[in-house]
């Protein structure tokens, strides 16, 4: 990992924290928007430049706004009054440090993770395009479908029902 | 340690802050924002294997991580909705006063 990239890292894990634990809800919606560059960035690091280019498309263009108009429709820019966490943090903590823990000491101590790394892959857009086209269209058709319930169902729940309708 | 170790642990890294998000926050928004985080920590292990991998060129976690995103926006227009829905019915998006589903 050279510097660059570990110095992206610390910023994406920084941000990550900082959206976790910030009282105001427009600011943790910001270093969230924050994380998901540094995750971009990674990607671009690691040669999948599409996928970094799709991230910041669909992460920012879509999910980081919905969100953005989700707290300003829940009233969310008013500071809280009660805590911020719930009363059982002290337990969502321990699951989330044991969780860690355990993922880690897996990553460290196996055998499979020793290989030395080839050189940067390519990942012409072309190819991937025809892939999708031929041994992926399933799939590329379950996730339009898919796509198309969640967007009606979503206007569906969140449309204004007099009394309860 | 190799590369892709480091990738890999960055990303439970990752993992864990957006699941002690999701744990410990009591507005609905943030416990969404914490697993669309977790969500990337999943993502950014495909690519990770993808690029340190042994064969690279079948594009498969590139592809996986597509489709992964595809869902993802799914799952955050519907949990948004949701989050809406519940705010109209009981004013609040504390997850701690939303405590019965009947209403």
């Amino acid at each position: 990992m050279t510097a660059p990239i570990a110095i992206i890292a610390v910023l994406t894990l920084a941000a990550a924290v900082t959206a976790m634990s910030l009282r105001n809800l427009v600011h943790c919606a910001l270093m969230f928007m924050a994380a998901l560059a540094g995750v971009a960035a990674l990607y671009l690091g690691l040669g999948a430049q599409f996928v970094g280019f799709a991230q910041v498309l669909i992460y920012f263009g879509a999910v980081a706004i919905l969100i953005v108009f989700a707290i300003l429709l829940t009233r969310g820019t008013e500071p809280p009054r009660e805590p911020i966490l719930s009363k059982a943090w002290i337990t969502g903590i321990a699951i989330a440090v044991v969780v860690f823990g355990v993922l880690s000491a897996m990553v460290l101590s196996s055998k499979a993770l020793t290989r030395e790394p080839g050189p940067t892959p390519q990942l012409p857009v072309h190819q991937l395009g025809a892939q999708l086209m031929t041994k992926y269209v399933l799939p590329l058709e379950v996730i339009g479908l898919l796509l198309t319930a969640a967007l009606i169902g979503a206007v569906v729940i969140a449309m204004h029902d007099e009394e309860g309708g | 340690m190799t590369p892709l170790a480091a990738y890999l642990l960055l990303s439970a890294l990752l993992f864990a802050i957006g699941l002690a998000g999701a744990l410990t926050r009591r507005n609905a928004i943030i416990v969404l924002i914490g697993i669309e985080l977790m969500l990337n920590a999943a993502n950014l292990n495909f690519i990770a294997f993808w690029r340190f991998g042994p064969n690279p060129e079948a594009l498969t976690g590139v592809v996986f991580v597509l489709f992964s995103i595809g869902v993802a926006a799914a799952e955050a227009a519907v949990g948004l909705a949701l989050i809406l829905s519940i705010y109209r019915h009981y004013r609040t998006t504390n997850l701690e006063q939303v405590d019965s589903l009947k209403g």
